[in-house]
């Protein structure tokens, strides 16, 4: 499934890079990318248990900044 | 400004005189106590930097070592530690100072570059029973009526039912000239209503309007990433552990050594300072971004960087002939009456009198080459439609695959073939020079008369564009599914480089691949066509150029760059911009990575101190972000330029 997402306050280039980093890392994620300059998120994961993956990506977007919030687009 | 950013700035001007007072306290000794001075310069400190302290204990909770807060802090504090008091608060307000400038300036360049691609209608005002009410572009449905007022953006595709208007397409087409619009004429969501009030009935729901699919192609163009954009992120994951390292080796072994470790403590902390990959991680993508969002307002639409910085290498242009560099319209090239003919005629006479025979002949046809006489004897006035309806068709007859026969004012007109001529006994004129195109023969009383000779027009600025690719030394190529001989001439009139007739779609994609494997040194190929028929050869190619973007979605869909109006020339205006864009990541690599590197340098030998090292993290991001924002501006070309 490939989902678009907005990242609300993403005020950090770095921050995005790192963010995208470690998204792909989480299992099941085939593909993110994080564009800075329109705060979009693309992702790109495993149907079966979508929703665990997106929590841990929203987890893996705040460990980098607290402030940063996913919203579906 | 946002609140959070006023926030910000107040805190910086707090921090700034808080800071000042205590220079000032400490360096005219007012306060002789040592005490005093250092509290004064914590709270200055605290003050200015408190934000960033806070990031930094927080992500070293999370494990992220390497972040640029905690380097920050570990410098300034570093700083204090080996008392020099006035470096660690400054070196903290400046770098404040420099992200809060970095911010706003990367925030202004985002808005205004997601403007020239905004083109998001967002309501529209729906009739029903009488009832003009504004709803979501999304809930109308088709055949329900719109009132569009001017200064308004047309939010679904409709047809006008009332009022007239002009209208600003240039976010959809590129086309600068306002175009004006009556009943009866179809309107394209995302034009902007200029003038009067319109009133129209939907033709297409918003989902499936022009507006949307190009929103979302847009929208999604900077998910897929320049090399160098990757090339940036990977650099930035090594480049600050690298940095901070150094700085450990630096702090600890030439301090063993010489036993000042006052000294190379200090150095150490400047190098912390530095090593934020900041400026590149931004502008090289802010370049992209702007230029992305250039060109989309010159009504070129670029579906990712990547495919920007691949235009930037292309070495060959492939173009598809009908459509692409012709306009596929069919239209009278020269008119030739034989000998006999123009014997008591002047040229112009006989050529006109010609024409109009031929016109006469051909008025009950339908076929395209009928249409075509007629339409340029109307031009030169010598035809209106009303004189159908007069003439007499008791003798007309068509003959399928020939052409026609038909009796004028007494005398037996025939318009058609050379074999039309042929079967009848008459002797044509052997033509003397071979020209592209179809050729009509007509005969007068079973006289042969001369013929008109048909071909697709070339592009206005086709001729331009191919120049303008040579000057780039680019190779052009052309591929089509005519005749030789009129591909031939085609391409000698354009200066053509090679040339590709009688192909079949599929034979496109083989010569593509076969064109694309004959690539050298990294160079790109680009395809352009019209859509008709080559989507597959446009998704093959490594750049993939569609025209006409309104029109096919079989096109925009296959195609990696889209013009939105059907001028060759724009693919100039792309590569301009490709070109551009990619000297201004150039420049900004170089210099951000090129300051850094001399800053480190001199900050390892001493000769660097810990406000250039400020200068060399923020400062450096500004100036390459202000760089970057030069690639959004687009000089439009247009033909008089060559």
């Amino acid at each position: 499934m490939k989902k678009n997402f907005i990242l609300e306050e993403l005020d950090c280039a770095n921050c995005a890079a790192k963010m995208e980093e470690s998204i792909k890392k989480i299992i099941g994620v085939r593909d993110c990318s994080i564009t800075f300059m329109t705060k979009k998120m693309t992702l790109e994961a495993d149907d079966d248990g979508f929703d665990r993956i997106l929590k841990d990506v929203k987890k893996a977007v705040n460990k980098v900044d607290p402030e940063v919030e996913v919203i579906p687009s | 400004m946002s609140r959070k950013q006023k926030k910000r700035l107040g805190r910086i001007c707090c921090g700034a005189l808080l800071f000042i007072l205590a220079v000032v306290v400490s360096g005219l000794e007012l306060v002789t106590d040592r005490n005093v001075q250092v509290i004064l310069y914590l709270i200055a400190y605290f003050v200015t930097g408190g934000d960033v302290i806070k990031k930094a204990v927080r992500n070293i909770r999370n494990g992220q070592v390497f972040d640029e807060n905690l380097l920050m802090v570990i410098a300034s504090l570093g700083a204090f530690l080996i008392s020099e008091m006035s470096e660690a608060v400054g070196v903290m307000l400046f770098y404040q100072i420099g992200e809060f400038f970095q911010d706003y300036a990367v925030n202004n360049s985002r808005k205004s570059i997601a403007a020239l691609m905004d083109i998001r209608p967002d309501k529209a005002n729906v009739k029903r029973e009488g009832v003009i009410s504004e709803v979501s572009p999304a809930e109308v449905r088709v055949n329900e009526i719109i009132v569009i007022r001017p200064g308004e953006r047309i939010p679904l595709d409709c047809i006008v039912t009332g009022g007239s208007s002009r209208l600003d397409t240039v976010a959809m087409t590129g086309e600068a000239v306002p175009r004006s619009v009556r009943e009866g004429d179809p309107l394209i969501s995302g034009c902007v209503n200029l003038s009067g009030v319109l009133e129209a009935r939907v033709t297409s729901e918003f989902s499936e309007s022009a507006v949307s699919r190009i929103l979302e192609l847009t929208e999604n163009a900077s998910s897929r990433k320049a090399a160098s954009e990757n090339f940036i992120t990977k650099f930035a994951r090594y480049y600050t552990p690298a940095v901070v390292v150094t700085a450990l080796l630096l702090a600890v072994i030439p301090s063993l050594i010489t036993g000042q470790p006052r000294v190379y403590v200090y150095r150490a902390l400047s190098f912390l300072v530095i090593s934020c990959p900041c400026a590149l991680v931004i502008s090289v993508p802010l370049s992209f971004f702007g230029g992305i969002g250039g060109a989309s307002s010159k009504g070129i639409l670029i579906k990712g960087s990547n495919y920007l910085e691949a235009l930037a290498k292309a070495d060959t242009v492939v173009f598809d002939k009908t459509g692409t560099l012709t306009r596929g319209v069919f239209k009278v090239s020269d008119i030739r009456p034989s000998a006999s003919f123009s014997e008591n005629r002047s040229a112009k006479e006989a050529e006109d009198e010609l024409l109009l025979l031929a016109a006469q002949a051909e008025c009950f046809s339908s076929h395209p080459i009928a249409s075509s006489i007629l339409e340029e004897a109307k031009a030169r006035g010598l035809y209106e439609d009303s004189f159908r309806d007069q003439s007499d068709s008791s003798g007309y007859e068509e003959l399928a695959g020939f052409g026609i026969s038909v009796r004028l004012s007494g005398k037996r007109v025939l318009c058609g073939s050379r074999r039309l001529m042929r079967e009848n006994g008459i002797a044509a004129d052997d033509l003397q020079e071979v020209k592209e195109g179809s050729h009509v023969f007509i005969a007068l009383d079973d006289k042969f008369a001369g013929h008109i000779i048909i071909s697709d027009e070339l592009k206005a600025d086709a001729g331009a564009c191919i120049t303008a690719l040579k000057k780039m030394n680019m190779k052009t190529v052309m591929l089509t599914g005519d005749h030789k001989k009129t591909a031939d001439i085609v391409a000698e009139k354009l200066s053509i480089d090679e040339v590709y007739s009688e192909l079949l779609p599929q034979d496109k994609v083989e010569l593509a691949e076969r064109l694309i494997s004959q690539e050298r040194d990294g160079g790109k190929l680009v395809f352009m066509g019209d859509g008709i028929n080559d989507a597959p050869v446009l998704a093959r190619a490594d750049i993939g150029v569609a025209m006409g973007g309104a029109g096919s979605d079989a096109a925009i869909e296959a195609a990696d760059i889209v013009l939105m109006t059907d001028e060759p020339l724009k693919l100039i205006t792309a590569c301009n911009i490709s070109r551009k864009t990619l000297r201004i990541v150039k420049e900004n690599i170089i210099f951000a990575i090129g300051v850094k590197v001399i800053t480190l340098i001199l900050a390892a030998l001493g000769a660097a101190t810990m406000w250039a090292a400020v200068f060399a993290d923020v400062g450096v991001a500004f100036i390459a972000i202000i760089n970057a924002l030069r690639a959004s501006s687009v000089k439009e070309i247009n033909m008089t330029a060559h």
